[in-house]
């Protein structure tokens, strides 16, 4: 009966997404009845009730573990813990799309609830797109996908206990992708709705901030933790390997910081309008590509997914009918949206659009490095693309961008001159040349790109930090505190990923017990290993001794582990962070002589990489919160966003 | 023709659809061939697996005649399945030559004693690195091989019974 | 049907080699370094960019894969006997195609790869000094 209310209140929400988007058209058209313009903000928020009601039953299904739901029978089991219950309502399929589509129905409430900033019928418009795109999601649900269908009979117990899904990290990942998907179609809707009433303009591009900081801020978080987390799982210390899933969320989250930087100019100066427009509906279409490549499997990636030929051409079906219909839009429309003001070549605007086309030339060569296999494929080529492409096409753009970074904020709006920016400049500019003096001299053999890139690291990390120069801090807005923390925490993630690159040690080793290796400045040695047995697996257990010079010994517990259901070896690795990096340790088989295979690593400063991801989402935070604060909306949005 | 330029993000995107499309339609294909089909087996001499058979050098197989290639191994499950095919082509008189791929002697014994020999010669490859010379990326696969030492076919995975046809026609084709 | 074998056994399983194992030691070097550090770097980078036959989307250098370690041997070996990295490429390339290498061809259509970018820099370039105020003098 539960799972019977949940598809009906799935229904009706579907409903009101018809009808929010009739009325929303209808109130565009007759422009004499404003009634119907009144009537699309309750109906928005009713559709966001409904819809969080239906996924509310869906979690309780879980919770229950009803297994006449046949969703709750293929993905949980009793015995689970609760929070892989909980986490295991959105951990599959349908379930995910279901979460999809609440947290784009509750946005769409939140806009109607909060919005004031935008014109009446631009508010209109962009609930009508909003009601549009849940409607396309509902469909897919309703009818591919429902999570609520019942299985008779119903099983004794659920075939989920799938030992290697459950994983705090797997259990967070997803949700915090999809709001940073959501929020890009939220701006989408915006764009939309702004270029319906050709009221492209500062308020407008105030209204969308929020939802794209909200947006990124979670994409920098999930790509952040997917990286660590390939980083533990796959045991060979690397932390990203231009694989098409990760690709996939880097292509949005490199949009999307575009976009945010657009949006700033459009708000502040009131220019880049359709630039801004263009980059809304690429942000999105990259999360629909992003979406889709994950879930059609059309490339083949070391993190697997279930995926779904099937779903991926429904998924492509509303990836055209969006972007299409929004690209038309824009080709009829932007003609009559003037780009507004130009700009002084020394400017902060003029800034702002160089890190703009980095970033797009970026884009495009992860897109293109992504997607061109398949191009090949068509033409009868198997080729393979990796970091011999990604690293050096991507990398030195990322380089310039880094610099224009250092020098962006140092510069005013509108005008600002050469000479006085070269002054601010000095300073950043002389460390980056000290630092790259010095590596060049003390490391000659490290690679081009990681050379430049401590030097460029070094020089970001000063110029970031240079806006609050001479400032008092307590009186710097918000705002401005989250520029300086995202810029540091760019410099930060650099300077990790290029000295992991160029000083990373590694020792492939066969010990026997008792016996020790020297990685870097650590001597580990291999004090016992015996099988130890986990809640649904057994193990080899290393236990390692790592000793530092004479300092205080501490203790590695890598194990090699076999699953019984399904049957599957994995290796754990041994990751112990220390101040100045990590040391990394993997178990792998036994020799015929009876001496075991190690695998150890130190890795300097990789945790900046981390740190640097953290700092980036923080700065996105607080620049969120200084908006929301000085525009005097109160806190309301964030909550949604 | 400004106005054209309008519609340029419309086509790009049209063309991206194009791609994405297509992909779903053909997959990444997880199947690589080898690119050695059409040129000469490159030079190795490899130990025999067993006592009872001689080892398998590229001499052996430029000896006028066509004959087929197996790699398989003991530990692989698909190579059983593929035994009675591979024995049922040796009654038909074609003459078969094996490397087996890190393998031990007495597994490769048990493996013939328990799903019948078929083979004149088995090379031993202890760390497939005759396997990687020939471009072959696992367990089983076969190769038909021309007289002169050329490599004229490749097949990817188990022999199965409707293969046989096609296995013989290559090596008529060989000769 | 192999291959349909090995995807179901990825779905199950995450990254565990999809073979069945044999029961013999790994390759001589697979897990064995170079003495010379400078041809062991060497050794590493080329390892890092050519791709396993057997795994979903990894380079030999991250993979446990059994297949993996007798190409990662393959490699030192040729590396350790002075062969140059590019020469050992080419070998691999000429045996399995372009597939087996992250490094795209540099030659015909896949030229696209970095004549594109180019192209979205040159225009975005143009694009952007359009909207830069002439100076008024």
């Amino acid at each position: 009966m539960i799972a019977e209310i949940g598809l009906g209140l799935l229904w009706l929400a579907a409903g009101l997404a018809v009808l929010q988007s009739v009325l929303g058209g209808l109130a565009l058209k007759l422009t004499h009845r404003p009634d119907l313009g009144g009537a699309i903000k309750p109906v928005a928020i009713a559709q966001g009730v409904l819809a969080t009601c239906a996924f509310v039953v869906l979690v309780y299904l879980f919770m229950i573990s009803d297994m006449s739901v046949k969703l709750v029978a293929d993905n949980s089991h009793s015995e689970k813990p609760w929070l892989y219950k909980f986490s295991g309502s959105w951990g599959n399929h349908e379930g995910s799309m279901l979460l999809w589509v609440t947290i784009l129905a509750l946005s769409g409430g939140g806009i109607a609830l909060l919005e004031r900033r935008v014109r009446r019928d631009t508010l209109i418009a962009t609930l009508m797109a909003q009601g549009l795109i849940a409607l396309g999601f509902y469909a897919f649900l309703l009818f591919s996908s429902n999570p609520f269908a019942r299985l008779n009979p119903a099983p004794s117990d659920g075939n989920g206990l799938n030992p290697l899904l459950q994983d705090p990290g797997l259990a967070l990942h997803p949700p915090t992708l999809y709001l940073g998907y959501v929020g890009m179609s939220v701006a989408f809707s915006f764009a939309v709705g702004a270029l319906l009433t050709k009221d492209v303009g500062p308020a407008f591009a105030r209204a969308m901030r929020p939802w794209v900081l909200g947006a990124w801020v979670f994409l920098t978080l999930g790509i952040t933790a997917g990286s660590y987390w390939a980083y533990y799982e796959l045991g060979w210390g690397g932390w990203w390997f231009w694989d098409p899933v990760e690709n996939a969320s880097l292509m949005p989250w490199l949009a999307a910081t575009a976009l945010l930087h657009s949006v700033t100019v459009l708000a502040t100066r009131d220019a880049l309008r359709a630039w801004t427009i263009m980059l809304a509906v690429v942000a999105f279409s990259m999360s629909m590509i992003g979406t889709f490549l994950v879930r059609s499997g059309i490339l083949t990636s070391v993190h697997a997914f279930a995926v779904d030929p099937q779903r991926g051409t429904f998924i492509l079906a509303l990836l055209l009918i969006y972007i299409g219909a929004a690209l038309t839009l824009f080709a009829l429309r932007v003609g009559t949206v003037r780009e507004g003001a130009t700009f002084e070549p020394v400017s902060r605007e003029a800034a702002l659009v160089l890190n703009n086309l980095f970033l797009t030339v970026i884009l495009g060569v992860v897109l293109i490095g992504t997607l061109y296999p398949i191009v090949a494929q068509a033409m009868g080529q198997q080729i393979s693309i990796g970091p011999p492409y990604f690293n050096p096409a991507a990398g030195s753009v990322a380089l310039l961008l880094v610099v224009a970074m250092a020098a962006g904020p140092l510069m005013r709006w509108r005008r600002d001159g050469a000479g006085a920016l070269m002054r601010r400049m000095a300073l950043p500019l002389a460390l980056g040349a000290v630092v790259m003096g010095l590596v060049r001299l003390m490391a000659p053999e490290i690679s081009i790109l990681s050379w430049l890139g401590l030097s460029a690291a070094a020089l970001a990390a000063a110029g970031s930090l240079a806006p609050l120069w001479g400032r008092n801090l307590r009186r710097t807005p918000l705002f401005t505190w989250g520029m300086v923390v995202s810029h540091l925490g760019v410099a930060v993630a650099l300077a990790g990923m290029a000295t992991d690159t160029a000083f990373m040690k590694e020792r492939l080793v066969a010990v026997s017990e008792g016996e020790a290796a020297d990685v870097g400045p650590y001597s580990v040695r291999l004090v016992m290993v015996a099988p130890v047995i986990g809640p649904n697996w057994t193990a080899l257990e290393a236990t390692m001794e790592a000793q530092r010079g004479t300092s205080r010994p501490f203790t590695l517990k890598p194990q090699a582990r076999n699953y019984s259901n399904p049957p599957t070896d994995t290796s754990e690795a041994a990751i112990s962070t220390r101040w100045d990096g990590q040391l990394y340790a993997v178990l792998g088989k036994q020799n015929a002589d009876g001496s075991w295979q190690l695998r150890l690593w130190w890795k300097p400063w990789v945790t900046l990489i981390w740190l640097g991801g953290g700092l980036i989402a923080l700065g996105g935070v607080l620049s969120l919160l200084g908006r929301l604060w000085r525009e005097r909306r109160g806190l309301g949005e964030a909550t949604h966003a | 023709m400004r106005k054209l330029l309008l519609w340029v993000p419309l086509m790009v995107f049209a063309l991206f659809a194009g791609v994405l499309l297509r992909g779903l339609i053909a997959p990444e294909s997880g199947t690589i061939s080898s690119k050695m089909v059409g040129k000469a087996v490159p030079d190795f001499t490899l130990p025999a697996a067993i006592a009872s058979h001689p080892g398998l050098s590229s001499a052996d197989l430029k000896s006028g005649k066509p004959v087929l290639l197996n790699i398989f191994a003991s530990w692989c499950l698909p190579c059983a399945t593929e035994a009675p095919i591979l024995l049922e082509l040796e009654k038909q008189g074609v003459e078969i030559h094996a490397i087996a791929i890190r393998d031990k002697p007495e597994d490769v014994v048990a493996f013939l004693r328990q799903h019948g020999d078929p083979y004149a010669r088995i090379g031993s490859d202890v760390s497939s690195q005759v396997q990687i010379s020939l471009g072959s990326s696992g367990v089983p696969e076969s190769f038909v091989i021309d007289g002169k030492g050329i490599v004229r076919m490749q097949h990817l995975g188990d022999i199965r019974a409707e293969d046989v046809p096609k296995i013989l026609a290559a090596l008529k084709a060989a000769e | 049907m192999m291959i349909r074998g090995l995807i179901l056994l990825i779905l199950a399983g995450l990254s565990a080699p999809v073979l069945a194992d044999s029961r013999m030691d790994a390759a001589p070097y697979a897990y064995v370094q170079l003495k010379d550090p400078a041809k062991e770097r060497q050794a590493k980078e080329l390892m890092a960019t050519i791709r396993c036959l057997v795994c979903q989307g990894q380079s030999i250098a991250d993979s446990d894969a059994e297949m993996a370690g007798d190409m990662r041997s393959l490699i030192r070996e040729r590396i350790e006997k002075g062969e140059k990295p590019e020469a050992i490429r080419a070998w691999l390339v000429e045996r399995y195609g372009d597939w087996v290498t992250y490094a795209p061809p540099t030659r015909g259509s896949s030229l696209v790869l970095w004549g594109l970018p180019l192209v979205l820099l040159m225009f975005g370039t143009g694009l952007a000094m359009s909207r830069i105020r002439r100076k008024a003098r």
